[in-house]
């Protein structure tokens, strides 16, 4: 079974998100690292780059595929993990810690509310 | 007796050099362009080298060593008189530099070759020119982005393509600068017409379709998705990945498609494998013909006593720029030795290619059905299921091993290194990739039943072979089971010598 923390939100994409007070943390969840298997490399976005709800800032590429990471809602990032650039296997060991991929400053924090809580990613995933 | 540059022992060498044309000290080369060594030439006499190469062949597994089941890439039986045919002097001896004159054998096979291809895929005009199908598939968008531009329709920016495309669809249409619409399958591996109706708009482009599609089924409803493109001011593109599956019995024109590219390599049995050389022609309806990359064979009559001499046919052949040509997509003339083998291939057998491609769907239908009657009478039909519900597929199959990797831990890589030590090339695996450990089977038309049947009854074998034994696999190659993270992880793309 994935493991999906209760205090996060996430999206369809397979994407968590922490609220972390003036800013989110973004990764991808544990369901979407195993389904992806192990991950090679990571092109990531510059600090500093705004997104609309839905755009894409990062591409991951497993053994299998190559899939784009999508921002769950509009805002700026404002830091990056660099680790992954060298490490990209974090996200596998690590998808909810060491393997974070990007902090945003959202728009509008309240926006937040409109993304899945663990229960809803639980039956997503179990579709 | 190993690698080309760890043999080198003994001083000396086994070619030879002119001597340099000048006096090496008059040169004024500037000082950071200078070598600052000799270099390290692999110091092997001709036998030598001879033995490294054969060496390195014996290595090797091709469709000249065994049965070859890669799904979606046709590793057909490539026949010995396209050689006789590609290495005659006349073709095999000239130089694309040389004046018509002198390539007028070379221009009819050109000629014929673009005509032959578009009457089998019901198209109006062929460019030989791109050496892939990939290359096919930028060319013919880039065609396509002509068209609208020059009829004042640049809104349209967006390409569809189902969710089981070959990833090169959504690659091509993306290096053109179109935005790409990916569109689910239905649940039964098809087209879904609904979900196409409701991405289709003013700022369509195109979409780009594979039939039969990448699990090896027939789009049956792939005329009226082409009618809803074309309502909505669309182009529809084929893929002619798997145009072995139908050669002959239909074709894209048939299903209201406006351009295609035929992949060469694989329905006309140019040799492939190891990268190439592919040849990837497009052929497009009339309304595109002005666009294709230049230059394409046409032909006119005679003119002078010194065309008489030279032509082989009562006309004369020429290279053409079409009126408003994208451009060149490659240097010369295409593969021109891969066109020569097709073109072989296809005046050999005609009207017989429609037999052709009905053995191909036969063998995959046949070997399908083998494997799951071997696989009940074996009682392993618990390890996997069909990619899709089907009663029939075309060309191709696909099975999921996601039940055997749930509950026993074989992988569908772990059947394919499985099937490597029986002897096989494996399947192609993980694609597409709406099926989840996926092996994807394509036996071709030119492999005969008794392989077929040993190759299903060894399947059945690997299946049986238990979880731990089948992760050590392969162990009877020369090269056993690839990291393939850590080699992903730490590329090292040429040796090394320090």
């Amino acid at each position: 079974m994935s493991e999906i923390p209760d205090n996060l939100y996430y999206t369809k994409e397979h994407e968590w998100i922490r609220n972390d007070g003036d800013h989110v943390t973004i990764g991808i969840t544990d369901h979407a690292q195993n389904a992806l298997t192990d991950i090679v490399y990571i092109e990531l976005p510059e600090s500093g780059m705004t997104l609309e709800d839905m755009g894409e800032f990062a591409i991951v590429e497993s053994v299998k595929s190559a899939s784009p990471i999508f921002a769950p809602l509009a805002g700026e990032i404002v830091e990056v993990n660099d680790a992954l650039e060298d490490a990209p296997e974090l996200m596998n060991e690590s998808p909810y810690g060491e393997g974070w991929i990007v902090k945003m400053k959202l728009d509008d924090m309240s926006a937040l509310s409109t993304l899945m809580d663990a229960a809803g990613y639980a039956a997503e995933i179990a579709e | 007796m190993s690698h080309l540059f760890e043999f080198n022992g003994a001083e000396g060498k086994g070619y030879s050099q002119p001597s340099p044309i000048m006096d090496v000290s008059k040169l004024k080369l500037p000082g950071s362009m200078r070598r600052e060594s000799l270099p390290r030439w692999p110091r092997v006499s001709e036998p030598e080298m001879v033995r490294h190469y054969t060496w390195l062949s014996k290595r090797n597994f091709g469709i000249d060593t065994g049965f070859y089941p890669l799904g979606s890439c046709t590793m057909k039986h490539n026949p010995r008189v396209n050689e006789a045919i590609a290495q005659m002097p006349g073709i095999a001896n000239i130089h694309p530099h040389q004046p018509e004159s002198h390539l007028q054998g070379l221009l009819s096979i050109y000629h014929e070759m673009q005509e032959m291809l578009a009457i089998c895929a019901g198209m109006d005009a062929v460019t030989l020119q791109p050496v892939a199908g990939a290359q096919g598939e930028f060319t013919a968008i880039r065609c396509f982005q002509e068209y609208f531009r020059k009829t004042g329709q640049t809104q349209r920016t967006k390409v569809i393509v189902p969710d089981s495309a070959h990833g090169t669809n959504p690659a091509s249409a993306s290096m053109c600068g179109f935005e790409i619409i990916e569109i689910p399958s239905s649940a039964d591996g098809r087209l879904d017409l609904d979900a196409l109706r409701a991405v289709v708009g003013e700022d369509t482009a195109a979409m780009m379709i594979t039939n039969p599609n990448t699990l090896g089924i027939f789009e049956a409803d792939v005329v009226e998705a082409s009618q809803i493109i074309h309502d909505a001011g669309g182009l529809m593109y084929y893929d002619g990945a798997n145009f072995n599956a139908i050669l002959g019995w239909t074709n894209p024109g048939l299903m209201g498609f406006d351009a295609v590219h035929y992949n060469l390599h694989k329905t006309f049995s140019q040799p492939h494998g190891g990268g190439g050389p592919g040849s990837g022609p497009i052929g497009v309806k009339a309304h595109l013909a002005e666009f294709l990359p230049s230059p394409i064979v046409g032909k006119r009559e005679i003119e002078s006593e010194d065309e008489h001499l030279y032509a082989v046919d009562d006309c004369w052949y020429t290279w053409q720029t079409p009126e408003s040509t994208i451009g060149k997509v490659q240097q010369w003339h295409g593969n021109a030795g891969a066109v020569v083998r097709c073109w072989a291939y296809y005046r050999r057998y005609g009207r017989d290619l429609k037999t052709m491609s009905e053995h191909a769907v036969l063998n995959a239908n046949y070997l399908r059905h083998a494997i799951l009657t071997k696989a009940e009478e074996a009682g392993v039909t618990h390890m996997f299921v069909e990619g899709a519900p089907i009663n029939v597929c075309k060309h191709e199959f696909t099975i999921s091993m996601s039940p055997a990797k749930e509950s026993m831990g074989i992988s569908a890589m772990d059947v394919a290194k499985g099937l490597l030590d029986m002897g096989y090339m494996a399947p192609t695996v993980y694609f597409p990739q709406i099926v989840p450990e996926c092996l994807m089977i394509e036996p071709t038309e030119t492999e005969s039943k008794e392989t077929l049947d040993e190759f299903a009854t060894n399947f059945i074998k690997v299946l049986q072979t238990d979880a731990e034994a089948l992760h050590e696999s392969p162990t009877t190659t020369p090269v056993r089971r690839v990291d393939e993270v850590y080699a992903a992880r730490n590329l090292i793309l040429r040796y090394e010598m320090d």
